[in-house]
C-alpha cells in the first residue's frame, strides 16, 4: 500500500520511517499529484497553524477535505489530530482544519512544554508507552466517534470511520501498534 | 498512569515537531502575531534582534519577563527565549515563566567564559549554538536537546552559516567512514565524549535536531541551508529588519518547506522589497564576531 505523509512541516520523517517499518511504501506529500497517488494519508506532528497555512497556500486544503469526505483513510498525530477535528478550542482566530472527525479539541491542553510527558496508556485494549508534547486532548465527542484511549480523563485517541487521531506521538517511539492498527484495521478494512 | 516530564525524549521530541519550520525573532506582540500569521513554527522572544545588539553594543542580557509573558499570551505557537551562556539563574527565571525552549545563546554577552549551563538540571529543553561537531556534542553532553549552527547573527551574511553546516556535516561524514578502533582518537580530537562520537558514527547524524541560524535573510538562504541538511531555520534580524516583514516571513516559511523546488522558490522570491542591508562578516573585526563565543 502507498501511504502518503503530509510533508509540509513537522516530524513527517518519523511517520515515513514508521510506515516503511510496517511494510508499506511511504510517499512524502507536498502536491495534489502526490496526494492523488496514495491509498492513505498520515498528518504528522508539528505546528497545526503552520501546516494548515501551507496546505492552503499550495492548494492542498480543499483536495484533502474532499478525500476525507469520500471516506479516504487518514491518521493524524498531535497537530494531525487538531487538523482532523471539526472544532478547535484555543486556536488562533479563524484557524481552519481539514475536519472530518466530530470532536472538539483543545490545543496545548496538557500545558506548555515543561508539562510535556511520556506515559503508559491503554490503546485499543493494550498497554502502550508513548509521548505527549504540548499535546491537545478531546474536549467533546460526537455520537459517531469511538474513543480508543484516554488520559487525564479526556480522550486522546479517537476513531470515526476511516479517520484515526491521537494526541500523542507513536512515531517517536519504537512501538508500531498505532500505525499497525491504522494500516490493518482501517485501511485494509476498506 | 505514571507520567514522566522533562525526559530527554520529551525535550528532543519537542524539537522534532519544529522540523521543516522557521523560528523567528520577535521583539513585541505585534511582530509575534505577524510571525504566527506567516506560518512560523515558533517565535524567539527577545528585546533586541541581533542586528540591533551589534549596532548598539553594551552587555546584552535576557529579556524582561514581562515582555516574554506578553508574547506568550499573544500567540499559540511555542515561545522560546534566550539566556546568556553559563547564566543558569537567567535560565531558572525563564523556565519559571513556562517558556517552551531556552536558547543558551552567543548573541547575548556570555556570563561564564569557561562553563555552559548544566542543562540536565532543567525540565525545559535547551537549544545551543555550534560551529563544529565537537562543540555540538559537548552541548548535547551538557543536556542540549537541539542544536543550531551558529552562523554570524545580525549580519544578513549567510557565509558563516554555510561554513558551520559544511563543517558539522563533513565531520559527521568523516566519522561514518572510520574504523571502530579509530573512534577513540576521533573523540579525543573532537574533544567530545566517546559514547556520543560512536553514536554519530553509527547513525550518521546528530542525536538531536539540527537547525541553522545566523545571517539568513532571504527565502533562497533558507532553502540553501535546508539543502545543506538543516532540519529547519532560525531567522533573527532578517525578517523584521527588511522592507516588508509579513510578506518576507511567509516567503521564508514556504521556501523552507519547498526547499528543493526552484519554481516555488522563484515564485516566493518575487517582489519581496528590500532585504536587510546587512554587513559582510569579513568586515567585522574578529573580537566582535558572535560565533567565536562559546567553546
Amino acid at each position: 500500500m502507498k501511504v502518503g505523509v503530509l510533508a509540509l512541516q513537522g516530524d513527517f520523517r518519523e511517520h515515513v520511517l514508521s510506515t516503511s517499518e510496517c511494510g508499506h511504501e511511504p510517499v512524502e506529500v507536498r502536491t495534489v499529484d502526490q496526494l492523488n497517488s496514495v491509498d492513505a494519508l498520515i498528518l504528522p506532528g508539528g505546528e497545526s497553524t503552520t501546516i494548515i497555512k501551507l496546505a492552503e497556500s499550495f492548494g492542498l486544503l480543499l483536495p484533502i477535505r474532499e478525500k476525507i469526505k469520500s471516506g479516504f483513510p487518514v491518521y493524524g498525530s498531535c497537530a494531525g489530530m487538531i487538523l482532523l477535528a471539526d472544532r478547535i478550542f484555543d486556536g488562533i482566530d479563524g484557524q481552519q482544519t481539514f475536519g472530518g472527525i466530530d470532536i472538539t479539541v483543545r490545543r496545548n491542553a496538557f500545558g506548555r512544554q515543561v508539562d510535556s510527558f511520556e506515559s503508559d496508556i491503554e490503546f485499543n485494549g493494550k498497554s502502550l508507552h508513548t509521548v505527549f508534547i504540548r499535546a491537545p486532548w478531546v474536549e467533546e465527542v460526537g455520537p459517531g466517534v469511538e474513543v480508543l484511549s484516554s488520559a487525564a480523563h479526556h480522550p486522546v485517541a479517537v476513531r470515526q470511520g476511516s479517520l484515526l487521531a491521537t494526541s500523542f506521538h507513536p512515531e517517536l517511539t519504537g512501538d508500531r501498534s498505532v500505525h499497525s492498527y491504522f494500516f490493518d484495521e482501517i485501511c485494509k478494512a476498506r | 498512569m505514571s507520567e514522566a516530564t522533562g525526559t530527554a525524549r520529551v525535550k528532543r521530541g519537542m524539537a522534532e515537531m519544529l522540523k521543516g519550520g522557521v523560528i523567528m525573532d520577535v521583539v513585541n506582540v505585534e511582530q509575534a502575531k505577524i510571525a504566527e500569521d506567516a506560518g512560523a513554527c515558533a517565535v524567539m522572544a527577545l528585546e533586541r534582534v541581533p542586528a540591533d545588539i551589534r549596532a548598539q553594543g553594551g552587555v546584552a542580557r535576557m529579556s524582561d519577563p514581562d515582555m516574554i509573558a506578553k508574547i506568550q499570551a499573544a500567540v499559540s505557537i511555542p515561545v522560546m527565549a534566550k539566556v546568556r551562556i553559563g547564566h543558569f539563574v537567567e535560565a531558572q527565571i525563564i523556565e519559571s515563566l513556562g517558556v517552551d525552549y531556552i536558547d543558551e545563546s552567543e548573541v547575548l554577552t556570555p556570563a561564564d567564559y569557561t562553563n555552559h549551563i548544566d542543562k540536565w538540571d532543567f525540565k525545559v529543553p535547551f537549544v545551543c549554538g555550534a560551529t563544529n561537531l565537537g562543540e555540538a556534542l559537548r552541548r548535547i553532553n551538557e543536556g542540549a536537546a537541539m542544536i543550531r549552527s551558529k552562523g554570524e547573527a545580525g549580519t544578513g551574511d549567510v557565509s558563516n552559516a554555510m561554513t558551520h553546516m559544511r563543517t558539522i556535516g563533513g565531520e559527521i561524514r568523516r566519522l561514518t567512514s572510520m574504523r571502530e578502533d579509530e573512534l577513540y582518537v576521533a573523540a579525543k580530537e573532537l574533544q567530545a565524549p566517546y559514547a556520543l562520537v560512536k553514536e554519530v558514527a553509527e547513525t550518521g547524524k546528530l542525536p538531536v535536531v539540527l537547525f541553522t541560524a545566523g545571517g539568513i535573510a532571504t527565502p533562497a538562504d533558507a532553502a540553501l541551508m535546508m539543502q545543506m541538511g538543516a532540519d529547519g531555520v532560525f531567522i533573527g534580524s532578517g525578517i523584521f529588519k527588511s522592507g516588508n516583514p509579513a510578506h518576507r516571513a511567509a516567503a521564508c516559511v514556504k521556501a523552507t518547506t519547498f526547499f528543493n523546488d526552484a519554481k516555488v522558490l522563484a515564485d516566493v522570491s518575487r517582489g519581496l522589497g528590500d532585504a536587510m542591508v546587512g554587513i559582510n562578516v569579513a568586515d567585522i573585526p574578529v573580537p566582535h564576531r558572535l560565533a567565536e563565543r562559546g567553546w
